[in-house]
């Protein structure tokens, strides 16, 4: 089942995961050692991180022997381009200032 | 007919409908906290809103006013570049200790219909994005 907008948010809100994410949607593919090395993350952490990327979906794993290959899954990011969602989001934040402004009409 | 949707922020304000009305029809308060703005509050009138140009948007809303009731409800179109043609309506309705005021945007396309615009916004436009309404999300 594809993730949800939310689910999205919670693993890539994190800014390790979103590194990772974003360093293997260039790469093309790279193995969780190769991920680490200028992470500055122990690979433990990183393995973790990668599960989580993967149960959004974010993240596709290839077995080869003893290693194993992560690539990227940028179009598990699609429920973040829909209009709906990301206008739900605008009307939160928005709504949040006309209720500082409204304070401030107060005083 | 294509099936749409709607989106639906409500949200308690502790201030009587009459303040919140100034809001959200007076330009320089409207530019506070949405856009800034050339509205006015005549049905059939159109006007825009404006905010920075972005990669994949030219920051212009397009807007025509559809319904003006003072202090209770207020409509209009909402266009946006790409291809979005929604509409917003603002209710105001008092309550005890102030207004609850309802948005609602309706006529969003079908998720996955063909006006889906994802594969030209990019992945980094997403996140770009992500970044930014991350504090908004409840």
């Amino acid at each position: 089942m594809p993730a949800t907008a939310p689910e999205l948010f919670t693993a890539l809100g994190d800014p390790t995961r979103r590194a990772i994410f974003e360093r293997l949607s260039r790469a093309g593919e790279l193995t969780v050692r190769a991920l680490t090395e200028p992470s500055g993350v122990s690979q433990p952490a990183v393995s973790k991180h990668l599960g989580i990327l993967k149960q959004a979906g974010l993240v596709h794993d290839r077995k080869d022997g003893r290693q194993t290959h992560y690539s990227a899954r940028p179009q598990a990011l699609k429920p973040l381009a829909d209009w709906m969602t990301l206008y739900g989001a605008f009307w939160r934040d928005r709504l949040d200032r006309l209720e500082d402004l409204l304070k401030r009409m107060d005083q | 007919m294509t099936e749409t949707r709607t989106l639906v922020v409500e949200r308690m304000m502790p201030q009587p409908p009459e303040k919140v009305w100034r809001a959200l029809t007076q330009t320089a308060l409207l530019e506070d906290w949405l856009m800034k703005n050339d509205f006015k509050p005549t049905v059939g009138a159109s006007f825009t809103f404006r905010t920075q140009p972005m990669p994949h948007w030219n920051g212009v809303v397009d807007c025509e006013v559809l319904a003006v009731e003072p202090h209770r409800r207020l409509s209009y179109s909402w266009n946006a570049a790409g291809g979005l043609q929604t509409t917003v309506t603002w209710t105001l309705t008092e309550v005890e200790g102030g207004t609850r005021l309802r948005l609602e945007q309706s006529g969003f396309g079908p998720q996955d219909d063909n006006n889906y615009k994802g594969a030209a916004y990019g992945w980094q436009r997403n996140i770009d994005a992500l970044e930014k309404v991350l504090a908004g999300l409840v």
